[in-house]
């Protein structure tokens, strides 16, 4: 078996169709596009379902990928677009669990009862809206970085945030709470 | 709406759903190529007959009441 050791020479392969070519690929970036989805979606066992359903598109797209390109940002679009169609199809307002993830050092001035009131309204945000709220907001990903995963411009994605954090007021103004 | 309004739902947003790099499960903890190399090799799913049925009864309904297309738009 050929060794393939430089990354050019497994795109040129990847592109052919080569499945030793993809493996390399897909053990090369699966930890990256893990980490990316689990941000999106917050949950692990989702998030590694939805990493195969991105290498699944990554390989049936492998004669439209230009080798000449990074492969990195292309496979962050997929992801993106992968965890994006999983929020839409997904339950609108998710369960929520009975215990709330804390963060290592909460705040004292907010109430159980704030977190699990922001966490419904966050539940409720369009799909779009809940992606770009999530990796701004919490994740704190550069809007460039968001933009690109998300095939739009930076100032659309500032757009998404904006139109995320107005919808939060409004429905946290709804369950009686002045953010 | 400003900057401090943006600031202060990111950080009541921060303390009820904490970023994911903070929790356990951000890292990848098992290879996930033998469940890629099963997907790869799982036959291609099959249209069900009856999805194939109700296609040719929507096309023949569409070609026998053309009028019946901005309807059909409109409901979808």
């Amino acid at each position: 078996m050929p060794v393939l050791e430089q990354p050019s020479d497994v795109l040129r392969q990847f592109c052919h169709g080569d499945l030793e070519a993809f493996e390399a690929l897909f053990r090369r970036h699966q930890s990256e596009v893990y980490g990316w989805i689990v941000r999106i979606v917050r949950d692990p066992a989702t998030a590694e379902d939805l990493t195969i359903e991105t290498f699944w598109r990554i390989h049936r797209a492998h004669a439209r990928f230009d080798p000449v390109r990074t492969f990195g940002p292309w496979v962050r679009r997929i992801a993106t677009n992968a965890a994006l169609d999983h929020l839409k199809t997904a339950r609108y307002e998710t369960d929520l669990p009975d215990d709330l993830a804390s963060p290592p050092s909460p705040d004292p001035g907010i109430s159980d009862e704030l977190r699990r009131k922001t966490a419904r309204a966050f539940h409720r945000l369009p799909p779009k809206l809940r992606v770009a709220a999530t990796l701004a907001l919490i994740e704190e990903q550069p809007y460039k970085e968001i933009a690109e995963a998300l095939g739009i411009s930076s100032g659309a994605v500032k757009l998404r945030v904006f139109r995320a954090v107005r919808f939060l007021r409004k429905e946290l103004k709804r369950q009686g709470i002045e953010p | 709406m400003n900057n401090h309004d943006q600031e202060r739902i990111a950080h009541l947003l921060k303390e009820s759903l904490p970023p994911i790099g903070t929790r356990v499960g951000a890292e990848l903890r098992r290879d996930l190529w033998p469940a890629m190399l099963k997907r790869l090799e799982a036959p291609p799913t099959a249209v069900p007959w009856f999805d194939w049925a109700l296609l040719a009864a929507v096309a023949a309904w569409l070609v026998f009441f053309p009028g019946a297309i901005p309807v059909l738009l409109y409901h979808l």
